[in-house]
C-alpha cells in the first residue's frame, strides 16, 4: 500500500533501526554480557511434581572450593507474581514443590562445572503428595488441606480462578432462535519457542545498589518484583533490558529465575549469570493454556447472531501468572467482532501440578476465537448461507458499543473480508473445488493495549523524554522494550516524522530503568498505541520551541510553519525558512539542551459491573481471513496452500514490521493447529525440545498474500493501532474451515493429526455422507 | 579433570590459538574463549541452527561440533562473513527486506545461507525453503526471510558480474 503523501517517514516499508546489528552479529543479549568477576549461577529443580520438602541440606554443596553462594527457599519467603491478585511465586521452592521443574536451590560457582557438581551435591527429601495433572481432578475438594497446591484457590479445590458473566438473556435468545449450534473443543497447550533461551545476569555492588540485566519483555515488573523480593527500594535496583531474542508473552512475568540470581549476588557480592537451557524454558513454559471450551451461538431466522454462551476449563499449570486475566480474556474477547445482544461466559482456570501456563501471542483469545469461527461456519451451512456472507451481517459497526461496554472506534473488518473475498476469488471457490481441496473464512479482533493496568496508579501508561543538544541527534529515552517486533523503529518513526527530520538523526535509548521513564512494558499489543502516542506528544513539544526560533529568525508569526526535509518551512511562503540545524541552534541559545516529555493514559471508559475492566482497550485490531487448503486423500495430511489475510493496524506505521507481525503470528497460529503440543507423562514434559516440540518448519508455511486495512483510529499515533496479536487469531479457524470445506471433516480437538482428517473422511463414507458438506460435489479419490 | 590442550585454528582469517578440554564444543569456544559472541545459543542440540558457522565452505552446528575437530580449520562465523569495507549482501538486504525481527536467529541463518549462495547462485524458492529447513526463527514465518534469500542472490550475482567480491570490494 502506498504511503500517505501526507507523511514522510510513516507509512514507508524501513528497515529496523537496529536491523544492521543483527546481521552483523554486534547485537548485544544478555548472555552476550560479560562483568568482570561474573559467576555461573545454576538452579536445582524439583524431581517429583508435588511434594512436600522433608529436608534440604546444602552443606556439601557450599563446602566445596569455588562455590560462592547458595540460597534456598527457607531464606526468602517474600511472595511475587505479575499480578497483584495472585502473587503465588517465591524466588525458590519454600515449603513444598508443585511441578517438576520448579526451583529448589540456586548455586553461584566459579563456573559452570563446578555449579553443576555443586547442585548434584544438595540432598532433598521429599515427602510425596497426589498431583493433579487433569483440570478436572483440580475442581474437586482435595481430601487433605496440605494437598492445595496453593493457599488461596477456591474453597478446598484447586480452582483458582472462576469468572461468571451474563449479558442480556442468553436463554430466551435461544428459546427464540432459528438455530442453537452447540459444540465441545479441546485444544492443547503451546509454548512461545521463541529462540533465545531465558538468561540474567544480577550484580550486587559495594554501594549497595542492584543491577539486573534480563531477557525481560517487562522492565517494569522485574523491577517492582526485586523490590518485593530483595527488600531493597526500587530506587536501589537497576533493570536493563538488552536486545531480547523473541518473547510472545513468554518473557512477560517476572520470573524466579531473576529473583534467585538477585538473591545470590546479594549473598556474595559477585555479579552471577543464569543462562537456561532449551529444557528449562520449556519448564519456564508460560505458555497458552491446554482448554476445554463448550460453546453454543444461535441465530434468527434472517442469520442474525442472536445468543453466544461460552464455557472454559482452563488448565493452569502451577502458577497463577496472568491467569486471571486468561481466565476473563477467554469469555470477553469474543464480545466482538460480531453484534451480541445476548452473551454469557463461565471461566474456570485450575491450578494443576505442571509448569506454569501464562501470556502467549493472542493472549486467551485464541482458543475460544477458534471455537466460536468454527461454530459460525457451522450454522452457515445449516442455514444455507455463504459464511461471509453471515458474518458480513453480523459485524458490528465502527464507533458503536459492544454488549459488555467495550468501546469500538475505527473497525476495518467489513473492508478486510470485502478485500479478502476478491483477491481470493471466494465466490467461484467457496464450495466449488474439487474433492480434497477448500477454503474457508474465519475473523477476529483484539486489544491494542489493556485499558487500564495492572497496579492501580496515577501514574502514565508510557512516558516518553527526549533531548536534542548542538549535536542536532535526537535522543529517544523509553521504558518500552523491543522484543524484535520494532518499537525502537516505531519511536524513532514518531519523533522523525513530527520533527521533519530523517530518521538517522535519532537514537532511542529504551528499557533502562535508571536511564528511561517507566512504560508498562511489551505485551497486552500496547506499545504502537500508548508509547507511540506518548512519543509523538513529546516530539510535538520540541516541534514548538523549533518553529518559535524559526519565527524569531525570520520576523514571521509562528502560525505558519511546518517541519518538513530538515527545515522549519514558513507555509504560506515557503522560500521563509530555515535549516533545522540553525533553528536548532536558535533553540539552544541560553537554554541548553531541548528536552521534551509526552506522555500516554487511557482515556475514562468501560462498565460498572465485576470484570468490566477485562478487555477494555482504547481501540481495538480487526481480522478477516481466508485459506485455502489441500488434503491429502491417502494419509489426511492438510497442507494449506495460500492464506489471504486482512488486517486493519489503524495505520501501518512501517508495512514490512506490519506484515512481519501477521506473517509470523501466521506461523505460530498454524504450528498450534498442526503440530505443536505440550506432550505429559505424569507431570514430566515428554517433549521439551525443538525437536519434538514441532514448530512448523519453511516448508509447511503457506503462502501469505498480507493486505493492511488502514482504518486510522481517531485516537492512535498517526492513526494506528496494534499488529502484534491479532493477527494470529483468524488463522487456526480459517484453516480449519477450510479443511471442512475440502473434505467434509470438522476439527474440534487441537493440534489437528492427519489421523483426525482421515477418520472424519472414513466416518463420513461409512455414514454415506461421501462429501459430507453441501451440495453435489464430485467424490474424488 | 581432563587437561586442557591447545587447539589452532583460523577464525574469520586469523589464525587463533585457545586452550580447550577434549569435550569443549566449537560454540563454547567461539562465545567464551575467543568472544565471538554474534554466534548464538539457542538449544545446545542442533535443533535451532542459531549457532551455525562455516567451516572450509560448509554450513556446520558449532553445538554439535567438538572443537578439537576443527584444529587447522578455517572456520568463519558472522563477524567474518564481511571482511571488507561493504556488507555481505545477506546482511544488507536480511536488514531492508525485514528477514530478521529479533535478530537472534539471523547469524545462523546468515550463515547457513553464505555457504548455500556459493554453490547455488541462483536458487529457485523451494531450494531456498531446503537450505534454510535446519533453521529456526520464531518471529518471521520465513517470509521475508526467504524473500531476503532471493534479493541477497541477486544482488550477489550483479556484485560477481561485476568483478567485484561478495562485500563489495
Amino acid at each position: 500500500m502506498a504511503a500517505d503523501a501526507e507523511f514522510k517517514v510513516i507509512g514507508r516499508r524501513l528497515p529496523l533501526v537496529d536491523g544492521l546489528k543483527k546481521t552483523t552479529g554486534q547485537g548485544v543479549y544478555t548472555d552476550d554480557i560479560k562483568l568482570p568477576g561474573m559467576l555461573v549461577g545454576k538452579v536445582l529443580r524439583s524431581p517429583v511434581a508435588h511434594a512436600r520438602i522433608k529436608r534440604i541440606d546444602t552443606s556439601k554443596a557450599e563446602a566445596m572450593p569455588g562455590v560462592r553462594a547458595v540460597v534456598v527457599g527457607k531464606e526468602n519467603r517474600a511472595n511475587f507474581g505479575v499480578l497483584p491478585v495472585s502473587k503465588d511465586e517465591t524466588a525458590l521452592a519454600v515449603n513444598k514443590v508443585i511441578f517438576i521443574g520448579d526451583q529448589v536451590a540456586a548455586v553461584a560457582a566459579e563456573d559452570e562445572e563446578i555449579a553443576l557438581d555443586a547442585l548434584a551435591a544438595i540432598e532433598v527429601d521429599y515427602e510425596l503428595y497426589p498431583a493433579f495433572l487433569k483440570p478436572e481432578e483440580s475442581l474437586k475438594p482435595v481430601g487433605d488441606r496440605a494437598h492445595k497446591i496453593h493457599e488461596k484457590t477456591v474453597g478446598e479445590t484447586n480452582i483458582h480462578k472462576k469468572v461468571d458473566q451474563d449479558f442480556g438473556d442468553v436463554e430466551r435468545a435461544f428459546a427464540e432462535a432459528r438455530l442453537v449450534k452447540r459444540n465441545h473443543f479441546e485444544f492443547g497447550g503451546v509454548t512461545h519457542a521463541f529462540t533465545e533461551p531465558h538468561c540474567v545476569i544480577a550484580s550486587y555492588d559495594a554501594s549497595g545498589r542492584l543491577t539486573v540485566w534480563s531477557a525481560t519483555q517487562v522492565p517494569h515488573y522485574v523491577h517492582r518484583a526485586l523490590a518485593e523480593v530483595t527488600g531493597l527500594p526500587m530506587h536501589r535496583i537497576r533493570v536493563i533490558k538488552p536486545m531480547v531474542g523473541g518473547a510472545f508473552g513468554g518473557k512477560s512475568d517476572p520470573f524466579p529465575h531473576e529473583m534467585a540470581a538477585a538473591l545470590l549476588t546479594m549473598k556474595c557480592g559477585r555479579p552471577v549469570k543464569i543462562l537456561f537451557d532449551r529444557e528449562e524454558v520449556f519448564i519456564s513454559h508460560h505458555g497458552r493454556h491446554p482448554t476445554k471450551t463448550d460453546i453454543a451461538v444461535s441465530c434468527d431466522a434472517s442469520g442474525d447472531l442472536t445468543g453466544l454462551d461460552l464455557a472454559a476449563l482452563i488448565d493452569g499449570g502451577a502458577w497463577g501468572s496472568f491467569g486471571v486475566v486468561t481466565t476473563y480474556y477467554n469469555g470477553v474477547l469474543n464480545a466482538g467482532p460480531y453484534k451480541l445482544q445476548n452473551f454469557r461466559y463461565s471461566g474456570t482456570r485450575v491450578y494443576t501440578n505442571k509448569p506454569p501456563c501464562g501470556a502467549m501471542r493472542g493472549h486467551g483469545a485464541v482458543n475460544s476465537r477458534y471455537a466460536f469461527e468454527v461454530t459460525l461456519d457451522e450454522i452457515a451451512e445449516e442455514i444455507g448461507m455463504d459464511p461471509c456472507e453471515l458474518r458480513f451481517r453480523n459485524f458490528l459497526p465502527p464507533h458503536t458499543t459492544t454488549v459488555n461496554e467495550f468501546r469500538i472506534t475505527s473497525n476495518g473488518v467489513a473492508d478486510g473480508l470485502r478485500e479478502v473475498m476478491r483477491r481470493s476469488d471466494w465466490k467461484s471457490k467457496h464450495g466449488r473445488l474439487p474433492f480434497g481441496r477448500g477454503v474457508g473464512v474465519a475473523c477476529g479482533f483484539y486489544i491494542s493495549g489493556s485499558a487500564l493496568p495492572i497496579h492501580w496508579s496515577k501514574l502514565p501508561q508510557s512516558t516518553v523524554h527526549l533531548k536534542i543538544d548542538m549535536d542536532g541527534g535526537v535522543t529517544v529515552h523509553s521504558g518500552a522494550a523491543d522484543i524484535g517486533q520494532g518499537s525502537d523503529t516505531m519511536l524513532a518513526q514518531c519523533v522523525a516524522e513530527v520533527l521533519g527530520i530523517g530518521l538517522e538523526r535519532v537514537r532511542v535509548y529504551t528499557a533502562d530503568s535508571d536511564m528511561d521513564p517507566v512504560d508498562l512494558g511489551s505485551y497486552s499489543s500496547r506499545v504502537t498505541f500508548m508509547a507511540g502516542n506518548a512519543a509523538r506528544r513529546a516530539a510535538e513539544q520540541i516541534r514548538e520551541k523549533l518553529i518559535a526560533a524559526a519565527s524569531r529568525l525570520t520576523g514571521h508569526p509562528t502560525e505558519g510553519f511546518v517541519l518538513a526535509g530538515e527545515r522549519v518551512v514558513y507555509a504560506p511562503n515557503p522560500a521563509v525558512n530555515v535549516g533545522f540545524p540553525d533553528a536548532l541552534a536558535e533553540a539552544l541559545a541560553n537554554s541548553g539542551a531541548l528536552i521534551a516529555k509526552g506522555s500516554y493514559q487511557s482515556p475514562p471508559m468501560g462498565g460498572k459491573f465485576k470484570g468490566a475492566a477485562a478487555g477494555l482497550s482504547p481501540t481495538y485490531s480487526f481480522q478477516a481471513y481466508i485459506a485455502e487448503v489441500e488434503v491429502d486423500l491417502d494419509t489426511g495430511f492438510p497442507s494449506v496452500k495460500k492464506v489471504w489475510a486482512a488486517h486493519d493496524c489503524g495505520r501501518a506505521l512501517n508495512p514490512i514490521a506490519v506484515e512481519g507481525q501477521m506473517e509470523g503470528s501466521i506461523h505460530m497460529g498454524l504450528g498450534q493447529f498442526m503440530s505443536e503440543n505440550f506432550r505429559y507423562h505424569g507431570g514430566n514434559i515428554l517433549n521439551p525440545n525443538l525437536l519434538d516440540y514441532k514448530v512448523l518448519s519453511p516448508k509447511e508455511m503457506p503462502e501469505v498474500e498480507c493486505v493492511l486495512i488502514e482504518s486510522n483510529d481517531p485516537e492512535g499515533p498517526f492513526g494506528a493501532k496494534e499488529s502484534g496479536e491479532g493477527p494470529l487469531l483468524p488463522i487456526l479457524p480459517a484453516v480449519a474451515n477450510a479443511i471442512y470445506d475440502a473434505v467434509g471433516v470438522r476439527l474440534y480437538r487441537l493440534p489437528v493429526t492427519p489421523e483426525d482428517v482421515l477418520l472424519g473422511m472414513q466416518k463420513n463414507r461409512a455414514a454415506g455422507r461421501e462429501a459430507g458438506r453441501r451440495g453435489s460435489r464430485e467424490v474424488e479419490g | 579433570m581432563p587437561n586442557r590442550v591447545v587447539l589452532a585454528l583460523e577464525v574469520n582469517g586469523h589464525r587463533r590459538e585457545t586452550a580447550v578440554r577434549p569435550y569443549d564444543v566449537l560454540l563454547d569456544v567461539l562465545r567464551e574463549n575467543l568472544n565471538l559472541t554474534g554466534t548464538k545459543r539457542g538449544c545446545d542440540m542442533g535443533t535451532c541452527g542459531c549457532c551455525t558457522v562455516v567451516i572450509d565452505g560448509k554450513p556446520v552446528l558449532s553445538c554439535l561440533t567438538l572443537a578439537l575437530q576443527c584444529e587447522g580449520k578455517k572456520v568463519t562465523s558472522i563477524e567474518g562473513l564481511s571482511p571488507g569495507a561493504h556488507l555481505h549482501p545477506l546482511q544488507e538486504c536480511f536488514a531492508e527486506v525485514g528477514g530478521s525481527q529479533c535478530g537472534f536467529c539471523t547469524p545462523g541463518f546468515l550463515m547457513t545461507c553464505s555457504a548455500f549462495l556459493d554453490k547455488n547462485p541462483n536458487p529457485s524458492v523451494e531450494e531456498i525453503k531446503e537450505a534454510i529447513s535446519g533453521n529456526l526463527c520464531r518471529c518471521t514465518g520465513y517470509v521475508k526471510i526467504v524473500e531476503a534469500i532471493q534479493a541477497s542472490a541477486e544482488r550477489l550475482r550483479a556484485r560477481r558480474a561485476s568483478g567485484e567480491t561478495a562485500d563489495g570490494r
